[in-house]
């Protein structure tokens, strides 16, 4: 593939119709670091996560007054609620809303390439909606956790990650509560349990940070848990103890699990807030976080079985920068590996965008585009696991999907209508890098839509 | 000839093959259903020798349920989907036979495919199927093939005229577009095998990929249907895909004989008294591993499970010369070892059926397969 078609696909997010290939690929690239925003209009509309925590508030309080109402008034109750669309209705609605902006914004984006590596880290930070408390949240947690950082360093994207509400009710750490908390004792002595839940702690070390195997063991785990109690979100607990100051990240005292700790062989003496926060710093400049990010980064940019080389370089540079993004960023512009690979297989999310560009299409509904997510095997904000979605080939490449994207380029193609000459669109999203059999299967299509539908289903169009 | 629904419900069933081709009246009220099973269905979990004690070493907690199945033999327990051929096999209407392979010794499914359909002894060794030259051997002019499937399958190809109907057909422009994409592919070696893949499982009549029940009946209701009759077809071939387990089997197997157990029941319903004159064979291409692998599946094997069922059919008995599931039985120590002959089985039991000299017509049907036919399979 000629530069130009690798910035375009592989580093973006697939060229637009009517737009040249840049004339100087990497330059293209580093100019969007400068362009890049973080707070597009499309999101500034989306109720925050303040306003979402008063929603999830409201709809849980809704559903325990529905059941409380079947169990007085009969079963029929029950029924009629969920007719309605149930308590959650406007959670969900707001989800649909933001999976509408996050597509719009990547089709309209001229700084794909950001883009594409916010996507990269909220897959990495994944949070999955397939638990109701995240349904809503989702789409902020990307919004206010993940864009505003994507350009800074990974210990300032870690903590906000970290402490987002989404985050906190997805891996269950908001009703962590430390055994010997006051909190923790009183219920004790009421013969009620309340303590510990390591869900976080464990995926922040497994995923987030260090990775799986890289040498800490359970009690590092637990201890971690420990100093992470007290971490947890305003606005939603009965008890007025833990209120907090209103629907937000708050550190609540009364649940934090009093004492030092030592996890992989470092104390940490702090008392509150700041013990978690001292670990997690820690954590983001380890060697194995270091590695790891490394090798995700090298997996998305080079190959499914990413090239040593490049993560070597990448490792190097994320320790001598103690995690500076950007410098990373550059590493993957400047190496060889990026540009001279094998093509990555698209995942449907990538495809779906590519298409969608190639034939201008600037917004979908978020409905429609949620919906169309889900068809290809690729809910946004669900991979269903704190892993986020897989990133090689082997997860994506099977018959169904692929017969899915056919259908669904056939339909794009149809809503693209006679205007899109497939011929010229084909040079401009892979300029001089067509393959022979998809020139001549586009030339001799039996009309302008099935022309267009071959080019959404080329195999150029199935990688980056 | 391909004919669309139109056509059918215009013409009507009874008169479907008339305005293309002439037919006297059936010399012949026999009739036979080849239920092809591709992507090679695991005869061990379909007809479970739970009485082997190396069973639950190898199978583990794969299907656990089957331990519970009460044993239509000392050794075989038929899997709890298969209710209506399970109520077939008590009526003496149904006969299993463990344990089988056909020539083909390797382990891919296209090449497995063709050696079964052809009845030749390797692959691609003959172009035309066994169920053509099947018709070849019965009374000239009586004798209708017909595919419930969009294309003509190998087993149903060569020198005579067969029909073929796909229940639900596809619209013709995305046909149209399925074959460019196909050229598109070709050479693309990773798009290629999924494409085809793909194809392969939506080419199939009915909803019987996905395991729909409803579906499924559907098909052997129509198969029914367009057997019916004086005119009615009389070797009949329908396909079924998505057999190859490799992971998620319990469920996945589960669906597939809920829908191949009412394919049967609706073929049986549907044909009514016919049902006395007929012989359904369902094979595959060949078995799966005797060992469970680690996604929850099985691979590739060999030695694997053809039925017998019908109104004709000598019933009510399993018919094994059982390799056994140690160690040094399996073959390559991997797969059940082929004990019975598929080739040799299928050759005398429609000798049988339709009346023919069994050793006329094996070589003819089967000229890849080796030892004598099989006797006794079918009531005279």
């Amino acid at each position: 593939m000629q530069l130009g078609a690798v910035a375009l696909n592989r580093f973006g997010l697939g060229g637009k119709g009517g737009q040249d290939a840049p004339a100087d690929p990497h330059a293209w690239l580093l100019a969007q670091f400068d362009r890049f925003d973080p707070h597009p209009s499309a999101i500034s509309a989306l109720p925050a996560s303040d306003r979402l925590i008063v929603m999830l508030r409201e709809a849980r309080d809704d559903q325990k007054e529905r059941k409380a109402d079947a169990r007085t008034q009969g079963g029929d109750l029950k029924a009629k609620a969920a007719g309605m669309g149930g308590p959650y209705r406007e959670l969900r609605d707001a989800y649909v809303a933001a999976v509408g902006a996050r597509t719009a914004i990547a089709l309209g984006s001229d700084t794909p390439f950001i883009e594409r590596l916010v996507h990269f880290w909220a897959n990495h930070f994944a949070v999955s909606v397939d638990k109701v408390a995240t349904v809503g949240l989702a789409g902020a947690f990307e919004f206010e956790a993940i864009r505003p950082h994507v350009l800074g360093h990974f210990r300032d994207m870690l903590s906000a990650v970290e402490r987002h509400p989404a985050m906190l009710l997805y891996l269950d750490q908001a009703e962590s509560v430390g055994p010997d908390s006051p909190l923790g004792t009183r219920a004790a002595r009421r013969g009620r349990q309340r303590g510990l839940n390591e869900n976080l702690a464990r995926e922040i070390m497994e995923l987030h940070t260090l990775g799986v195997r890289s040498g800490y063991s359970q009690a590092d785990v637990t201890e971690f848990a420990r100093a992470l109690t007290g971490w947890t979100v305003g606005g939603l607990a009965k008890q007025p103890l833990l209120q907090g100051p209103g629907p937000r990240f708050w550190f609540a005292a009364p649940i934090h699990e009093p004492g030092s700790r030592t996890i992989i062989g470092m104390r940490y003496g702090q008392s509150g807030e700041g013990q978690a926060q001292a670990v997690l710093d820690d954590l983001a400049v380890h060697p194995a976080t270091a590695r790891h990010v490394a090798t995700k980064l090298a997996r998305h940019f080079a190959a499914d079985d990413p090239p040593p080389a490049l993560i070597a370089k990448l490792e190097h540079e994320f320790l001598r920068t103690g995690g500076d993004l950007p410098a990373l960023y550059r590493v993957l512009i400047e190496a060889p590996e990026t540009w001279h690979g094998a093509p990555k297989f698209r995942t449907p999310w990538e495809w779906s965008l590519a298409a969608l560009r190639a034939t201008g299409v600037a917004v979908l509904p978020g409905a429609t585009a949620a919906g169309a997510f889900t068809q290809l095997g690729q809910a946004v904000w669900k991979p269903g696991s704190p892993a986020g979605y897989d990133d090689i080939a082997a997860s994506w490449a099977g018959p169904d999907a692929l017969y899915r994207r056919v259908e669904v380029a056939q339909r794009i193609a149809q809503r693209a209508g006679p205007a899109i000459d497939a011929r010229h669109l084909a040079g401009e999203l892979f300029p001089g890098s067509l393959s022979e059999t998809t020139t001549s299967a586009i030339a001799r299509a039996e009309s302008g839509t099935q022309a267009l539908a071959l080019l959404l289903a080329s195999p150029e169009m199935m990688r980056r | 000839m391909l004919l669309d629904r139109r056509q059918l419900i215009a013409a009507g069933a009874a008169a479907l093959f008339a305005p293309r081709i002439a037919f006297a009246r059936a010399a012949t009220e026999r009739r036979m259903v080849f239920i092809i099973q591709r992507g090679a269905a695991d005869g061990l979990a379909t007809l479970a020798p739970t009485g082997d004690p190396g069973y639950a070493a190898l199978r583990g907690d794969l299907i656990p349920e089957l331990a519970d199945q009460p044993k239509l033999s000392g050794l075989f327990a038929l899997h709890p989907a298969m209710t209506q051929v399970g109520a077939m096999f008590a009526a003496r209407e149904a006969l299993f036979v463990q344990a089988v392979a056909s020539p083909y010794r390797d382990r891919s499914h296209f090449d497995g495919q063709n050696v079964l359909e052809t009845g030749g002894a390797l692959p691609y060794d003959r172009k035309d199927g066994w169920m053509n030259r099947l018709l070849a051997l019965l009374p000239a002019g009586n004798a209708r093939g017909l595919a419930i499937s969009a294309t003509v399958p190998t087993a149903l190809r060569g020198a005579i005229e067969v029909a073929s109907y796909a229940p639900s057909a596809l619209p013709a422009a995305p046909e149209d577009l399925q074959q460019r994409i196909s050229q598109l592919y070709a050479a693309d070696p990773q798009l290629h095998g999924l494409w085809e893949e793909a194809l392969q499982t939506r080419a199939m009549a009915g909803g019987l990929a996905k395991g729909d029940a409803k579906g499924a009946a559907a098909v052997g209701q129509l198969a029914a249907q367009l057997m019916s009759g004086a005119t009615g077809a009389r070797v009949v071939m329908v396909e079924t895909n998505g057999w190859d387990t490799h992971a998620g089997q319990k469920g996945r197997l589960g669906a597939q004989l809920t829908a191949l157990d009412a394919v049967l029941g609706a073929l049986k319903t549907g044909l009514g008294a016919a049902w006395a004159d007929t012989l359904v064979v369902v094979a595959t291409e060949f078995g799966r591993t005797a060992r469970a692998n680690g996604t929850g599946g099985t691979d590739h094997g060999t030695g694997s499970l053809a039925m017998l069922m019908g109104g004709t059919v000598a019933g009510g008995r399993i018919l094994s010369d059982w390799p056994g599931l140690g160690e040094a039985a399996l073959y390559q120590g991997r797969d059940l070892k082929p004990t019975t002959s598929l080739d040799a089985l299928l050759a005398g039991a429609l000798a049988e059926h339709f009346a023919l000299d069994p050793e006329h017509a094996a070589p003819r049907l089967f000229p890849g397969g080796e030892g004598k036919p099989l006797a006794d399979l079918v009531r005279a």
